[in-house]
């Protein structure tokens, strides 16, 4: 059964920042770094939730962890009130931040993960089988002895992510996780991400700038800008949207006028090259059809739309 | 519970037991400077003998206690709160927040870790260099070895309390640093380490020895010199305890008050 894990209704968060004015004088003045946000996010969802830097997604984050209190508004995950039952909530959520370390820093991996086994009280079956899980999808095997001062980047996030899930958490929530990976991390840290939602529904939220993490992994985005929810719905619709095309590049056998298909706009002709633009949302399948019919077609590929073009160009739509 | 902090405190063991060059050069320091305000001392007490009511045997241990005790109750800094003090000013601190654990009694069983390895690979050295080049009022009765390690302990427990409680200013001041360099300062003196507490005049003596400090070092040295025995030992004990418990509960209260208003810094 599918039910709402996290529930943000009409939350606001308001900070008091105090700002120098004069020599002694400070001025306070408050920041609406939430101004009203709502989404649910049902279980076994993988939601990324995505703005630019200051958007306020860090802060909705720290609030369904319950670190953070809502100056106004209601969230619940899982059932609970994260701000008032911060530690019960602990023990049924996971967190990686991207940029911070659960982990001890001087000690090997290996001691970190006991710490967590009492931490959460996770019983020794269930955290035997969680770990050699772990250890074997994330490859940390040549790791668990290593002091985590001396791991990689890469390594020590697949470390955090593990340290992250041993105590099997409803909910999942990642703030950048791979901030920093070369490629061939990021490509294992999603493969796993993605394991973990079929295999075991593990609902999860992810914040990152990394576009091609949420088009491998979400299934819907929910995008805020100064603290409101600007966008949330299937990543197609983000084309829609912000109106954004994909690009069909066909080599043809020789060099033709450029071509005429209804909703193909040609944007460049290069020799027998031709690049034709066409509405993302519109499938790839039927346009390629009709061009082989009609034309000695030798070779093609079809380029998706940079995403990040997109929402910049919803982010720029917002404050213009 | 008891065996998550028992883990905690472990790892706080091993983590300060993986430095060991920085422990050996450590080891080094405490005895040189044991050795030098050793000579210090004798050159005070042969001009006034008894001075503070300890001979000068006493007086001399007295010196070695301290550099035994340097490290494990923090008396000069270099406990957990230095690294609590950086995690608040970075916002780290927001990982220790989503634990489900308690941050005080986390960060205190990480001290006593830290402590235990303090004391054993800091401080025994020093001691037992200082019992081979000196004539060292060490007790006579076996018993007073764990009664001074209780004290130990105890003193431990209240050094903490202070230090957390200096360390949770970095919430509304952002860098605890200038606070921690206050408490150290305050600790070196009113400890004991520079001059045992008895030997202070008048109402600055009675004021010293009724601080919390006085328990980090003078109320262990007395307890291990024999001064404090039968009614007077369960009063030192008293004393010790009774600090702990209301500085851990202030820094309960500041606790409560701090991640309520917490601000976590930087994203």
């Amino acid at each position: 059964m599918r039910v709402d894990v996290i529930e943000v209704d009409a939350v606001e968060k308001v900070f008091d920042v105090r700002r120098r004015a004069g020599r002694l004088r400070r001025e306070r003045h408050r920041v609406r770094a939430v101004d009203g946000v709502s989404f649910t996010v049902r279980s076994g969802e993988v939601v990324g939730y995505i703005g630019p830097n200051g958007a306020g997604k860090s802060t909705t984050v720290k609030m369904l962890t319950g670190i953070l209190t809502p100056s106004a508004g209601r969230v619940r995950v899982a059932g609970i009130d994260p701000s008032r039952e911060r530690t019960r909530l602990a023990r049924r959520i996971g967190v990686v931040f991207g940029q911070r370390s659960t982990l001890w820093w001087d000690l090997p991996l290996r001691d970190s993960y006991r710490l967590i086994h009492r931490l959460y009280r996770v019983p020794d079956a269930v955290f035997r089988a969680n770990l050699e899980r772990c250890v074997e999808l994330l490859d940390l095997a040549p790791l668990l002895e290593v002091p985590v001062r001396q791991l990689s980047l890469g390594q020590r996030m697949r470390g955090e992510i593990a340290a992250a899930l041993l105590h099997d958490p409803e909910v999942l929530y990642l703030d950048e996780p791979t901030i920093g990976l070369d490629v061939v991390s990021k490509a294992r840290v999603r493969g796993f991400l993605r394991d973990l939602n079929e295999e075991r529904g593990t609902t999860v939220l992810l914040t990152t700038h990394d576009l091609t993490d949420i088009e491998q992994l979400c299934g819907r985005v929910v995008v805020i800008d100064h603290g409101r929810v600007v966008y949330d719905g299937a990543l197609g619709g983000l084309h829609e949207a912000g109106e954004s095309e994909r690009m069909l590049v066909v080599d043809l056998e020789r060099e033709f006028a450029p071509v005429g298909l209804a909703g193909v706009r040609v944007v460049r002709v290069e020799g027998p090259r031709q690049w034709l633009a066409f509405p993302a949302a519109r499938s790839a399948a039927p346009l390629v059809a009709e061009l082989a019919r009609r034309y000695p077609l030798v070779d093609l590929s079809v380029r998706e739309p940079d995403i990040e073009a997109v929402i910049a160009r919803m982010y720029a739509g917002r404050s213009a | 519970m008891v065996r998550l902090y028992a883990r905690v405190a472990a790892g706080g063991f091993r983590r300060y037991a993986t430095y060991r060059v920085a422990t050996a050069a450590g080891v080094f320091t405490n005895t040189v400077f044991g050795f030098i305000m050793a000579y210090a001392y004798i050159a005070l007490w042969e001009q006034r003998p008894q001075l503070g009511g300890y001979d000068l045997s006493q007086a001399v241990t007295f010196v070695w206690l301290g550099q035994t005790l340097l490290m494990a109750c923090a008396l000069m800094g270099g406990g957990v709160e230095d690294e609590l003090i950086e995690r608040i000013r970075t916002g780290d601190i927001a990982v220790d927040l989503y634990r489900p654990a308690d941050l005080q009694l986390w960060w205190l069983a990480c001290d006593l870790g830290r402590a235990a390895f303090h004391l054993l690979g800091r401080g025994l050295v020093p001691l037992l260099v200082g019992a081979l080049a000196f004539d060292l009022a060490l007790p006579s009765s076996w018993w007073t070895w764990p009664a001074f390690l209780l004290s130990v302990v105890l003193g431990v427990v209240v050094g903490f309390a202070v230090r957390f409680l200096v360390a949770l200013s970095a919430f509304w001041l952002l860098d605890g640093a200038g606070v921690a360099q206050m408490c150290w300062l305050a600790g070196l003196f009113f400890s004991g380490m520079l001059l045992p507490l008895n030997v202070f005049p008048g109402v600055l003596g009675e004021v010293a020895r009724a601080l919390p400090w006085s328990s980090l070092l003078q109320v262990p040295a007395d307890v291990l010199l024999g001064e404090r025995t039968g009614w007077e030992l369960a009063g030192a004990y008293a004393f010790q305890a009774g600090w702990a418990v209301v500085l851990l509960g202030a820094g309960r209260l500041v606790q409560a008050a701090a991640t309520r208003r917490v601000v976590v810094q930087g994203g």
